[in-house]
């Protein structure tokens, strides 16, 4: 068993120069698409911060720095494929075809929500894309991803699962029985660590001992790559690599996407109580949407201010969509009780039943939310 | 009509879900080649191959974890936790993932499955062979939970508990696995989920009861009837969603209850039945509710026999209420 991929770590340096390392074979027009999609990742997360702070959504867990981690190694998927999320990942299932308006229902967690509203912000799907969302719980969907790999395997179906989380994840059970099992059953999927220094205020220095992040697929017998996470082409590259290897039947890889959460954990967390501010400095020059922009300016693929001018028809079309949102009706309260099973227990109704009693009678109770027939 | 044990009624179930339905896949700690440590699935592997009938590494919670991935794309998983006294590692899936995957995706994703497990005492296991852990799951909405204590409902609820669209815990009650006989049908059917059986008609006092603890409110019943107490017996079967109905109705009937449980006794599946009678039927109660259960202690071993409820204490507690 292999236990080291020849991935390259970097193929565009953070001045935007090529390494001289083979580059992904994409077309100048799926390399303006890229940058399109990484772009929308950063205008929609600080056009959703504005809205955090503007009291309109609870909840952000911005993606400022990791565009690259996840467009670039989302980008080379089949539509057929599935996308595990771990946390920041939203901006992937954009990409591969979560509407826009969806999104944004789901941070207002309002009626239009696929989710019906029952998860906190930022907690996406997209069935129409293969997305489930993550749960909040660290590391479960681990095995979920392994186990739907091996359903895929059984039915011959055309699906590599892919597998996002974050640095702090390989601490738990999830990542342990999920490495396990999907390397025992040569599962087609593939484990992308998205490492981007932090789990809330922990450093990922303090999640592991191991001497290198890649280390941690020897023991299970998963090949491991590192790549870096703020260069989108290398981040392609790697993914095609793996997604590869999981098609031609030879298991799972882990990718330990090397990245940089920019900001705090969520809209919730201050960084500057447990981080150095001089330890992002040297994150700023890497940018990934900078570098890959200037990649694109050298190669004339984008023209010298076109970038501003992608990122203003992105905040209309945001805002636009958010318009919309902030129409949405109020949520039905059935809600309540639906969906815990496919269909509502009668103890539920019941429940439900003496619920709405409560509510008729002070007047709240729209058409729709009354009583169920017992 | 063959006559089988609840253990062969179990493997019966199974054998005729897998014939049915390509889809299902039995899998968990040796329940390959050696057909698992009470030979629930003996001789699956032998009839459906190893792809079907498998043994994984040794880890509950990937167990669950990797039933509920493949529930999510179009396998219909049955995972065995070897002894439910092993479950915990998998709780977090169960209760965090399987239980809410309905409820958090508004419907879009769902994970339906089974999880097959043996529960309780009486074969001397000590702490770790012999729990009763069913109240940590009723207290999750979302799941299923079901206790067959006869072959012919083992058979019947299993196949209705693959059939079902949510995620399921079978919990078998291994102290009967081989100490009770039935007719078991060879074809396939079901026992609807979310009804009770009514064990034995009876005028004086209702008992409730499920799995193991059965056969011994039966044998109290018995000894009650003796000394001129109609007892009327209800095996719960599944307890959640129960059919508070059908347990109303059997507590106003006599008005006089007591709940058979070999769990631990607070916040336990007794206090519920207790507290549902004392909601929708105070007014026809004759005397307090009752309850006998295992002790508010880790399960013993060498005492197992005085932990669990036996026929004396259930007695005990019908003559209290019938002369209250």
């Amino acid at each position: 068993m292999t236990t080291k991929l020849d991935i390259p770590f970097q193929l565009v340096d953070p001045l935007g120069e090529a390494t001289g390392a083979e580059l992904p074979k994409l077309s100048n027009d799926e390399l303006r698409e890229l940058f399109v999609h990484m772009q929308r990742v950063r205008t929609v997360d600080a056009r959703m911060l504005k809205l955090q702070r503007a009291g309109r959504v609870g909840f952000v867990g911005a993606t400022v720095g990791q565009e690259a981690s996840m467009i670039g190694t989302a980008a080379p998927l089949r539509d057929s494929d599935w996308l595990w999320s771990g946390l920041r990942e939203g901006g992937a299932a954009l990409m591969r075809g979560l509407p826009l308006g969806e999104y944004i229902a789901q941070m207002y967690c309002n009626a239009f929500d696929t989710a019906k509203g029952r998860q906190m912000c930022n907690h996406f799907q997209h069935k129409g894309s293969n997305y489930p969302s993550w749960s909040s719980v660290i590391g479960t969907q681990i095995p979920h991803g392994v186990g739907a790999a091996f359903a895929a395997k059984k039915q011959g179906k055309d699906e590599v699962h892919t597998i996002y989380f974050g640095d702090g994840a390989t601490s738990s059970n999830g990542f342990h029985s999920g490495m396990t099992f999907a390397a025992v059953w040569k599962a087609p999927c593939v484990f992308v660590c998205i490492h981007n220094g932090w789990a809330i205020s922990v450093p990922s220095a303090a999640q592991t001992a191991a001497r290198k992040w890649t280390d941690k697929g020897i023991a299970y017998g998963v090949p491991a790559a590192e790549v870096d996470g703020n260069d989108v082409l290398a981040c392609y590259g790697a993914m095609e690599a793996a997604l590869e290897r999981a098609r031609a039947g030879e298991g799972p890889t882990l990718l330990i996407v090397k990245t940089y959460r920019m900001m705090g954990h969520s809209s919730s967390d201050d960084p500057s109580v447990y981080r150095d501010e001089e330890e992002v400095a040297p994150w700023k020059e890497r940018d990934p949407v900078e570098r890959f922009a200037k990649f694109l300016e050298g190669r004339g693929i984008l023209a010298p201010g076109e970038a501003a001018g992608i990122e203003k028809e992105i905040t209309q079309e945001t805002d636009s969509e958010i318009h919309k949102q902030e129409a949405a009706p109020g949520m039905p309260l059935r809600s309540l009780v639906e969906d815990v099973y496919s269909e509502v227990p009668r103890h539920l109704m019941t429940q439900y039943n003496s619920f709405i009693e409560t509510v008729e009678r002070h007047g709240e109770a729209q058409k729709g939310d009354g009583a169920f027939p017992l | 009509m063959a006559i089988q044990t609840l253990i062969g009624a179990v493997n019966d179930g199974l054998r005729t879900a897998m014939r049915a339905d390509e889809s299902v896949l039995m899998f968990g700690e040796d329940v390959g080649l050696k057909g698992g440590v009470f030979l629930a699935t003996g001789g699956l592997q032998e009839e459906f191959g190893k792809e079907r009938c498998f043994d994984t590494p040794l880890s509950e919670d990937g167990i669950i974890g990797a039933a509920i991935g493949m529930a999510m794309n179009g396998m219909k998983p049955i995972a065995e936790i070897q002894f439910q006294d092993f479950i915990f590692p998998a709780f977090d899936q169960i209760v965090s993932e399987a239980a809410k995957l309905r409820y958090r995706s508004g419907g879009q994703y769902t994970a339906p499955m089974v999880i097959r497990t043996p529960y309780g005492g009486g074969i001397r296991g000590g702490l770790y062979h012999s729990q009763s852990g069913e109240a940590y799951f009723c207290h999750t909405p979302g799941m299923k939970v079901v206790i067959p204590s006869t072959p012919y409902d083992a058979k019947g609820l299993l196949l209705a508990s693959i059939a079902d669209p949510d995620p399921v815990l079978f919990m078998e009650p291994k102290a009967l696995y081989r100490s009770v006989k039935g007719e078991v049908p060879e074809d396939y059917y079901t026992v609807d989920l979310s009804t009770t059986r009514t064990v034995l008609e009876g005028e004086d006092v209702t008992v409730f009861c499920y799995g193991a603890m059965v056969p011994v409110v039966e044998k109290a019943a018995a000894q009650a009837a003796e000394k001129g107490i109609s007892v009327h017996v209800v095996d719960l079967r599944t307890l959640l969603p129960l059919d508070e109905d059908g347990v109303i109705e059997a507590a106003k009937k006599t008005g006089r209850v007591v709940t058979v449980t070999e769990a631990p006794r607070f916040c336990g599946y007794a206090g519920e039945i207790s507290a549902i009678v004392a909601e929708n039927a105070i007014e026809y109660m004759e005397a307090p509710v009752l309850r006998v259960t295992g002790f508010d202690t880790p399960f013993p071993n060498t005492l197992e026999h005085h932990y669990l409820p036996d026929a004396r204490r259930v007695i005990d507690a019908i003559e209290k209420v019938y002369s209250f």
